[in-house]
């Protein structure tokens, strides 16, 4: 079935950017904590001030960062080159999905405006976005706000991060490496409130769990959520919700 | 041949770190934009199409199950404390404030 006849055009509007960077602002003193975290580490395997924050301006990925920086080493040849890459990529495969969750949306909006959008695209943005969407924004310009602004920020976050990182000795002591599940927790809430998709999110969590057991590394959020969506499309679809999420 | 092609590999690689980070930068805006161009490459049937709209919520559980259990204690107590905050309050900042609370004073309670 191709919906694209009935697909309408989407607006870009810098109120809605305004509400973009208004929505990710909770998110900018977690940012310059997660910052701290990973300067820490940068700081402790041997990176520059400089080469710290340039790893945040073009990989602007704070745990694939993490992940990578224990395989640093001062010794380095291709291979190293390509195991860091090699985690990188297991860490952020997510990233996939949640573009794909975006396409039905942003669809109509011009490839120039979209990937560049998209190449910065972080999680609290990404989340903010989704959430925007459930509750029926439909404006490009609220993701372009949220993810430009979250990128500027955790640019901004690299140079006090490295700098005072070194006071964040032990970032678990102070529950920092579970900033992600407790941001993805608070954006969760209003969504799955709204649009009442439980058995998509059981289903995830289920999975997830089960192959967090079984399989190393960060296949399970890939192996879960592509289940969620499973459950999604071919579970029969609860009517008074799907028009609730509509709506 | 192949030995040679693997000495390569192995040989010493002067400012290795900053290959390692381009590599890093590029495999990720690899990603982040090929899931949308890919899906864009399909007909966007009915089935797709909400498969699509379960995603999100999907990617959430995907991640918050398996590393809260990971984090311990602090992590599901955490994020149970993010999840109440937020259901009463549907303030973001506040259900963060308190979730992170919650996960450090766990941890300093030493679990």
């Amino acid at each position: 079935m191709d919906e694209r006849a009935s697909i309408p055009t989407i607006p870009f509007t810098f109120a809605a950017a305004r509400a973009g960077v208004r929505h990710c602002l909770p998110f900018v003193p977690g940012y310059f904590l997660f910052g701290a975290a990973v300067g820490a580490l940068a700081a402790q395997k041997g990176l520059s001030l400089g080469e710290a924050v340039m790893m945040n301006a073009l990989v602007c990925a704070a745990a694939s960062q993490m992940v990578a920086l224990q395989l640093w080493t001062p010794d380095w040849t291709w291979l190293q080159v390509a195991a860091c890459a090699g985690v990188a990529a297991m860490v952020n495969l997510r990233f996939v999905l949640s573009g794909a969750s975006l396409r039905p949306w942003l669809s109509p909006v011009r490839a120039g405006f979209v990937y560049p959008a998209l190449g910065v695209l972080t999680d609290a943005a990404w989340a903010a976005a989704v959430r925007y969407h459930a509750e029926g924004g439909r404006d490009f310009g609220f993701l372009a706000g949220a993810s430009v602004f979250l990128w500027l920020t955790w640019i901004a976050a690299g140079a006090p991060g490295y700098l005072l990182g070194a006071l964040v000795s032990d970032p678990r002591a102070y529950g920092l490496d579970l900033l992600i599940v407790l941001a993805f927790t608070a954006t969760l809430v209003p969504i799955l409130r709204r649009t009442r998709a439980y058995a998509p999110f059981l289903v995830s969590g289920a999975v997830a769990l089960a192959a967090s057991l079984l399989l190393p590394g960060y296949w399970f959020i890939v192996i879960g959520a592509l289940a969620g969506a499973g459950a999604g499309a071919f579970l029969p679809a609860r009517q008074d919700a799907r028009q609730d999420a509509r709506a | 041949m192949i030995a040679s092609v693997i000495d390569s590999l192995n040989a010493p690689l002067p400012h290795g770190e900053l290959y390692a980070i381009a590599a890093m930068a590029f495999v990720t805006a690899l990603l982040r934009v090929g899931g949308y161009w890919a899906i864009g490459r399909v007909p966007l049937t009915l089935r797709l199409r909400r498969g699509l709209e379960a995603l999100p919520a999907a990617i959430f559980a995907a991640t918050i199950a398996p590393l809260a259990l990971r984090g311990g204690p602090a992590g599901w107590i955490g994020a149970a404390v993010v999840a109440a905050t937020m259901y009463l309050t549907g303030r973001e900042i506040a259900a963060l404030a308190a979730g992170l609370a919650a996960a450090a004073s766990v941890r300093a309670l030493g679990f």
